[in-house]
């Protein structure tokens, strides 16, 4: 097996619960206990209302296309392996995600629903990617 | 409160762009230069320099920068910083100083910046958020963030490549009248554009800015100062700032910039309309970056920047001015410097000093400085009095 040469999450003790997740391929997100807005990347306190109380829960893992880009040339030699699709989708619950939508170029097109895939890149490193629904 | 009137320009220096570092050369080599040039271009003496603002140098970047910097510059300044939002660092730093002028804390400011091409490996973001949520799924320097930008703009509103790519072929045209241009020797075609190689789409080679090294200065003085100046000031009329996200994928909108606030805070501040400017100098990172602008500055209405730069001359003699220098990307991006070209030439072309390229009865200027993904951004409303 190969190693993996690209850029791995490090978690912080404020995200750690978002990666076990994603291990266990399972998409959670931080529920604001004050507002009630989903939230994401995971943050210490909601940026909406100030609220501390943030809880861990179940989403979807669906969404929509809100744009991409083929990375045909990429900036950081650790993605010189060939053309990638770097993606945001945008969540049924509403926040938005960086991530890489498995989709032939041609088949995409933005505002097209897509669903979570869990790429286990390493023993202990799961990546949250999406692929047309 | 305002800074209308409270600060101008009065003296530019700036280095034509290398695209290798040079041997043998420093950042703080390249400042001390573009030092000694700006303060023999406003016609001061060195002493006069009681003001500070620098940017971080990536290629020798410091902890407690300015008074380093400031001692090997041999400056004793009453006020210093380092201003560090992106592209918009110097724009930032017109307004900055004006306002400490205003407040009584200086009277000249040098605002100055300097860097080295040494990157050659586009580094993984220092942000941790970023390192931990872009970076493993390859959103790693700014073209991915333009290329989604782009991807949306056309989604939404319609926007062409030929449309896109007018802008780098404007700007090429004022580049060839601009002898510090890095590359201002041959002219480009929309074909040649599209013809260049795809990097990440839908922007193609010619659309990418091109990281040089070199670096630019600007002295910004009290109008007593500013009365006794060699050249013409180019007074402060308006300014604003203004930024909503860091990474892209967490702003409000790919489209709706944070330019808008910034804008028409600085064109509240000056009291004119967009009707009343003569050139503009919209941060040109990519070539989709002067369409937002454009339309967020309010020069166009909301997505239909593609049209308008198509129909309309962007060039020095055109019927809508634009980065006269080229733009970044024909002038070159050394670091910070890259920002500091669309403050230098509109400085410069209100002085009346803009050569070959001169724009013809140029009264007022807009600057826009743009960090990140079009994350932080500063507009500036520029005034040559008669």
């Amino acid at each position: 097996m190969s190693e993996y040469h690209k850029p791995l999450p490090k978690p912080s003790p404020v995200s750690a619960p978002y990666w076990d997740a994603a291990r266990r391929h399972e998409l959670k997100l931080q529920k604001c206990g004050g507002c009630g807005a989903f939230i994401h990347y995971p943050r210490p306190q909601c940026p909406n209302c100030m609220s501390e109380n943030l809880e861990w829960r179940p989403v979807s893992g669906r969404g929509k296309l809100y744009s991409y880009t083929v990375v045909r040339r990429a900036s950081s030699r650790s993605f010189a392996d060939g053309p990638y699709v770097l993606a945001i989708v945008e969540l049924d619950e509403g926040p938005r995600m960086t991530t890489n939508l498995l989709a032939a170029p041609e088949r995409i097109k933005i505002g097209m629903p897509v669903t979570v895939v869990f790429d286990d890149v390493t023993p202990e490193h799961t990546l949250v990617k999406f692929k047309p629904a | 409160m305002s800074l209308k009137g409270k600060a101008a320009a009065i003296g530019i220096a700036e280095l034509k762009p290398w695209k290798e570092a040079p041997p043998n050369v420093t950042p703080l080599g390249l400042m001390g230069r573009l030092m000694a040039e700006a303060i023999a271009d406003a016609g001061l003496e060195k002493n006069a320099i009681d003001g500070f603002l620098v940017g971080m140098p990536v290629a020798d970047p410091g902890f407690i920068y300015p008074a380093s910097a400031a001692e090997v510059l041999g400056l004793n300044p009453r006020m210093l910083n380092v201003v560090d939002i992106g592209g918009a660092s110097p724009a930032g730093m017109i307004w900055r100083a004006a306002a400490a002028i205003d407040a009584g804390m200086c009277s000249a400011v040098l605002c100055i910046v300097a860097d080295l091409n040494r990157l050659g490996d586009q580094r993984v973001p220092v942000v941790s958020v970023q390192r931990e949520f872009e970076a493993p799924y390859g959103n790693i320097g700014a073209n991915c963030g333009y290329a989604m930008i782009a991807n949306r703009h056309m989604y939404e509103y319609g926007t062409t490549p030929e449309q896109m790519a007018k802008v780098a072929v404007d700007q090429r045209k004022n580049a060839l009248r601009n002898p510090l241009a890095a590359f201002g020797d041959k002219p480009l075609t929309i074909a040649d554009v599209l013809g260049s190689r795809m990097i990440v789409d839908p922007l193609h080679l010619f659309e990418i800015v091109s990281p040089c090294s070199g670096g630019s200065a600007v002295i910004v003085a009290s109008p007593e100062v500013a009365r006794r100046a060699k050249n013409p000031p180019a007074w402060l009329l308006g300014a604003g700032e203004y930024s909503n996200h860091s990474s892209i994928t967490y702003a409000p909108s790919l489209t709706d910039s944070p330019i808008k606030p910034a804008a028409d805070h600085a064109f509240g501040m000056a009291g004119v309309e967009r009707k009343d400017i003569d050139l503009v100098c919209p941060y040109d990172c990519y070539t989709i970056t002067v369409l937002v602008t454009l339309e967020d500055a309010g020069f166009c209405k909301k997505g239909q920047g593609g049209p308008f730069v198509a129909e309309h001359d962007l060039s020095y003699a055109g019927d809508f001015p634009c980065n006269t220098h080229g733009g970044q990307l024909s002038f070159g991006q050394p670091g910070l410097g890259g920002g500091m070209s669309h403050v230098v030439e509109a400085i410069r072309q209100l002085m009346g000093r803009g050569g070959a390229r001169q724009v013809k009865n140029v009264a007022r200027a807009y600057v826009n400085g743009n960090g990140g993904i079009m994350s932080e951004q500063v507009s500036l409303i520029l005034e040559r009095r008669s």
